[in-house]
């Protein structure tokens, strides 16, 4: 399991407007990278690009290619559907199911995809649940409502109802940025945790959280407001935060500018 | 979407910057109470103001763009304690009369909420009244009579026949509206591209502002007549089925229905559109990205969202259906009759038979047909509950279904 | 080592990424639907089904069940009931416009060809059943009275009824109320007017009037009136609130200061789209205020008219002048009712609350 990720010339649009600009990375398998960058500099976009969630919405498109282990997203009779159940994500403020119970926002994606059984269902369920994380604190009450756990156990919900459908590759959009200090730390180890199975890709506004779980480390940014946002930099962690090779990185992780 | 600081360290920084975009204090408040309003209790109570979790989430959301003068009024903190660090020396005397003027204020309001009860009991009281007195002269069984001969004498008379037209007429009007309504609304906010759903939205809402009485005059003079085909088509095809049998067509429950259906389309729609845009994007796109399809995505996490919504406008469009006189009134023929076949050109509504029947009702006619008023009315009452049941149970969802 | 690292190929086929989907081209809708046309019109002209009501329906099944057939075939059952519903959706949306554009359009064309001056300044004062004369000025007059004093007395009272429920309502009597609302939303118009007439024209000899009709309104407008302002009221930030009392302003000050005003923009737009849909309201007018040919212009005393009400006796009557005298004052509320829908929702995209 897990992925490469190749993305070469990438330029997304929000209709007219050209969010990113012709970026091109390789994003290793099993390994963290981190996205970070100013506000509007279309770290996000670059995200939703890699699982074709950027074309949701209205007027959104882009250019250039995904190549998922040599495959590319955006070829001829590739069904975005497939892609996104290959390539889960995990959004910016919990979502559970507001509808749902705890165990129905687990098996939701794999009841789209046709499992039925109950006792696979199950068993699925507990493996997820485990593996974000979350398995002791709701094992007692699975049928409860996802929307009545906390903000941090919500996150990890959403985290275990992605890898319920074992995507090989899973894109967190500042994951955290809605959550205390704590649940932040109960994020960032199951980050840890989980590259052992899937090629993760985080978008983060917090340096110190893109030192801490990232292996590999892009920076965006953008000249000036209503320019399309670049790819400066992308390198190991390590080298980003302690020798960048570009004078803006090295402005913006040592907190100068953005 | 915007873009938060996520770290701890940077928490409290949206909603100091929120009022710090804010003018310092807005004017009203303070001309208004800086000299003789103590409340030092309700300050100390208000002081600790916590944001509720969703306004410290989203700064922009209620505050920042209010537009209105009033967004002023949102003190900085600082600006929050000043009264309390000096409570001004007359505190008994203002805290008493700042207590009546409130006592007061609250009173009248609440008087006002009671005058509704009121309304409700006296619309019961002056019904029934009006009733018994029609209802003692009955010879007749008034539930379960089918003929309405009240201005006879003896009178004889009962809701059986209208009733049962009232239900079959709202039935057949939920049952042909209530899919299409979603279908639009659906069509509206997950399907239309923007620009055309927002003018669709509009279109919706201004059909819905039709009166009823111009759906019934297109009913009668423009609809009955090209029903016609229909219902002969369904008659001899169908015809073994008892619903669509019969000797003739005509203006029929099905005609009534379909017009009944056409006006509560787009208030049920209307309303539906509403709900569904109200289901966040995150549970849509949630969906998304497990990898539902536009459909799956729709029973995902649209329509168990907007269930309850849509029950309610249903529900609201069933008592449209139901109550509504003058449409029916113009396309059936008045007739007491129950008849399982719904192509004949047969049959009545309470509420058509009271606007048909009022003009030559004597005093045990008009009590006959209040009481009829009554019977629809508890009937309307039933649904709306049974409704609001619905709704509720679906509220505190205790995660047994789906 | 996680359990989540348990490679269970229930879902992915691992040998391959699997992002391959066999999808129809896109041109291939269009065909299924020009392919059910041409079916549908060959059965029109082979058979005798002659309705173009039938015609159409045929069409929409025939694409319905090929398009679905079809998509099962090559793209599968997943897609293929994506299919479905999309194309439900678009038929349900298509199907539904074509009678409520119709009814607009009957409207317009039969109503603009009666529709003039004489018509908007004339009573139908001696006007006889065959006559084409007559007009509509007295109903006019009737409703603007009557929907005018009908929304001073509902207005104020629902909002006062908002303001409880929203700002004091808490216990058993504010819950009851919100219930009670909802018994009124959902009373039938006819009911209304059946009890104003029990209660003030029956029990209380007042006598038909355009008063009378006015309470009718009342009874239907307050719940409308309640719940938008209800909303509206619901949607002032607590900090507003919350601000105001920390200022120490008493709590009906900052109601009456600060929430009503922020809040008043949306409640003026529920005002106006309750006081559209009291203005075509048919049945408690007829029951109270009871119509006439004259003009009335004391809303007090004796009969009056209103356009619903001319609309509902106009239609009834056998003649193909009354009928057209219908379509025109149809016309003629319809535009009036529209004009304060626009400006209802000019007014709430200018000052929207959120």
């Amino acid at each position: 399991m897990a992925t490469r990720i190749d993305v070469t010339g990438l330029t997304a649009y929000y209709g007219k407007f050209k969010a990113v600009s012709d970026v091109n990375l390789t994003i290793e398998p099993k390994n963290v990278t981190a996205f970070i960058g100013p506000s509007g500099c279309g770290k996000s976009t670059v995200l939703r690009t890699l699982n074709r969630m950027h074309e949701v919405l209205p007027g959104a498109r882009v250019e250039g290619s995904v190549l998922l282990d040599g495959e590319d997203l955006y070829g001829p009779g590739m069904d975005p559907v497939n892609v996104r159940r290959t390539v889960g994500m995990v959004f910016q403020r919990p979502n559970p199911f507001p509808t749902m119970s705890i165990y129905e926002n687990v098996i939701a994606g794999l009841k789209l995809n046709g499992v039925r059984k109950k006792a696979l269902l199950d068993e699925r369920v507990e493996e997820s649940l485990r593996g974000a994380n979350l398995w002791d604190e709701v094992k007692d009450r699975l049928n409860r409502p996802g929307a009545g756990l906390s903000g941090g156990q919500q996150q990890r919900l959403c985290i275990a109802r992605a890898i319920a459908v074992e995507p090989q590759v899973l894109l967190m959009d500042e994951p955290c940025s809605a959550l205390d200090p704590i649940s932040t730390l109960a994020i960032e180890d199951l980050i840890t945790k989980l590259k052992s199975s899937f090629t993760i890709v985080i978008v983060t506004h917090n340096m110190q959280q893109a030192s801490r779980v990232s292996d590999a480390t892009a920076f965006f940014s953008l000249e000036k407001t209503g320019d399309p946002g670049r790819l400066v930099e992308f390198d190991k962690t390590s080298k980003i935060f302690t020798s960048p090779s570009q004078k803006r990185t090295e402005d913006y992780v040592s907190g100068r500018f953005g | 979407m915007t873009t938060e600081p996520d770290s701890s360290a940077e928490k409290a920084e949206p909603r100091g910057a929120a009022s710090a975009t804010d003018p310092p204090v807005g004017e009203v408040p303070t001309t208004e109470s800086a000299g003789d309003t103590p409340l030092t209790d309700e300050t100390a109570k208000a002081a600790p103001v916590t944001p509720t979790d969703e306004t410290t989430a989203t700064p922009t959301d209620g505050t920042a763009s209010t537009g209105t003068p009033m967004s002023a009024d949102l003190a900085t903190p600082a600006t929050i304690m000043a009264p309390t660090a000096a409570p001004p020396p007359i505190a008994s005397a203002g805290r008493s009369a700042v207590g009546t003027a409130d006592l007061v204020f609250k009173n009248i309001t609440r008087t006002a909420g009671i005058g509704l009860l009121v309304l409700i009991a006296a619309i019961a009281i002056f019904l029934v009244l009006r009733a018994t007195h029609a209802l003692s002269a009955n010879t007749g069984h008034f539930l379960t009579t089918e003929e309405w001969f009240p201005n006879e004498t003896p009178p004889k008379f009962g809701v059986a026949a209208t009733l049962f037209g009232t239900v079959v007429t709202a039935a057949i009007a939920m049952i042909i509206a209530v899919p299409i309504a979603v279908g639009i609304a659906l069509f509206i906010t997950v399907y239309a591209p923007r620009q055309l759903a927002s003018i669709l939205g509009y279109v919706v809402d201004l059909l819905a502002a039709v009166p009823s009485v111009v759906y019934g005059l297109w009913g009668l003079i423009v609809l009955a007549p090209h029903m016609k085909g229909v219902q002969l088509w369904l008659n001899d095809y169908l015809g073994w089925i008892p619903l669509f049998g019969g000797d003739s067509v005509g203006r029929s429950f099905l005609v009534a229905g379909v017009v009944l259906a056409i006006m509560i389309l787009p208030i049920v729609a209307a309303l539906s559109r509403e709900v569904f845009l109200q289901v966040p994007i995150a549970h849509r796109e949630a969906a998304l990205a497990l990898g539902a399809t536009r459909w799956e995505m729709i029973r995902t996490a649209v329509l168990p969202y907007g269930k309850p919504g849509v029950i309610s406008a249903s529900m609201l469009g069933l008592g449209r259906a139901m109550g509504e006189t003058i449409a029916v009134a113009l396309v059936l023929p008045a007739s007491f009759k129950i008849s399982v076949h719904w192509l004949e050109p047969a049959g009545n509504t309470i509420a058509a038979n009271v606007a048909n029947g009022w003009g030559e009702a004597n005093d045990i006619g008009q009590g006959a047909l209040i009481a009829s008023g009554l019977v629809l009315f508890i009937v309307t009452m039933i649904v709306n509950i049974i409704a609001r049941a619905i709704i509720a149970r679906r509220r505190d969802f205790s995660g047994s279904s789906a | 080592m996680s359990t989540a690292t348990a490679p269970d190929p229930v879902v992915a086929d691992d040998d391959r990424l699997n992002l391959r989907g066999a999808t129809l081209p896109r041109w291939a809708p269009f065909a299924v639907a020009a392919g059910a046309v041409v079916v549908s019109l060959l059965i029109y002209l082979l058979t005798s089904v002659d309705s173009e009501i039938q015609i159409l329906l045929m069409a929409v099944v025939l694409f319905l069940v090929a398009i679905t057939v079809v998509s099962t075939v090559v793209e599968g059952s997943r897609r293929a009931r994506d299919r479905f519903a999309t194309t439900l959706v678009y038929t349900a949306f298509l199907l539904a416009l074509i009678p409520l554009v119709a009814v607009l359009a009957s409207v317009i064309s039969k109503g603009a060809s009666r529709l003039d001056l004489g018509f908007l300044t004339h009573s139908m004062n001696g006007i006889g059943a065959r006559d084409a004369g007559g007009g509509i000025y007295h109903a006019i007059i009737g409703t603007v009275e009557q929907v005018l004093i009908a929304s001073l007395i509902a207005v104020p009272f629902g909002l006062l009824v908002a303001i409880y429920l929203v700002e004091y309502g808490r216990g058993r009597v504010s819950r009851v109320i919100s219930f009670f609302v909802d018994v009124l939303t959902g009373l039938p118009s006819i009911v209304a007017g059946l009890f104003i007439l029990a209660f003030w024209v029956l029990a209380l000899h007042q006598g038909f009037s355009g008063f009378a009709g006015s309470l009718a309104l009342v009874v239907l407008m307050i719940p409308t009136v309640v719940r938008s302002a209800e909303e509206m009221l619901k949607l002032v930030p607590n900090e507003l609130r919350e601000a105001g009392y920390a200022l120490g302003i008493a709590k009906w000050k900052t109601i009456l200061r600060v929430v009503v005003p922020t809040a008043i923009p949306g409640i003026v737009t529920g005002v106006m789209l309750a006081i559209a849909r009291v203005s075509g309201e048919t049945a408690p007018v007829l029951l109270t205020v009871f119509g006439t040919n004259l003009i009335n212009a004391n809303p007090f005393s004796g009969e009056q008219s209103s356009l619903p009400l001319y609309i509902y006796s106009q239609a009834g009557a056998p003649q193909q002048v009354a009928v057209d005298r219908a379509w025109a004052a149809a016309l003629v509320l319809i535009i009036i009712i529209m004009v304060l829908n626009l400006v209802a929702r000019l007014f709430a995209s200018r000052n929207r609350l959120k």
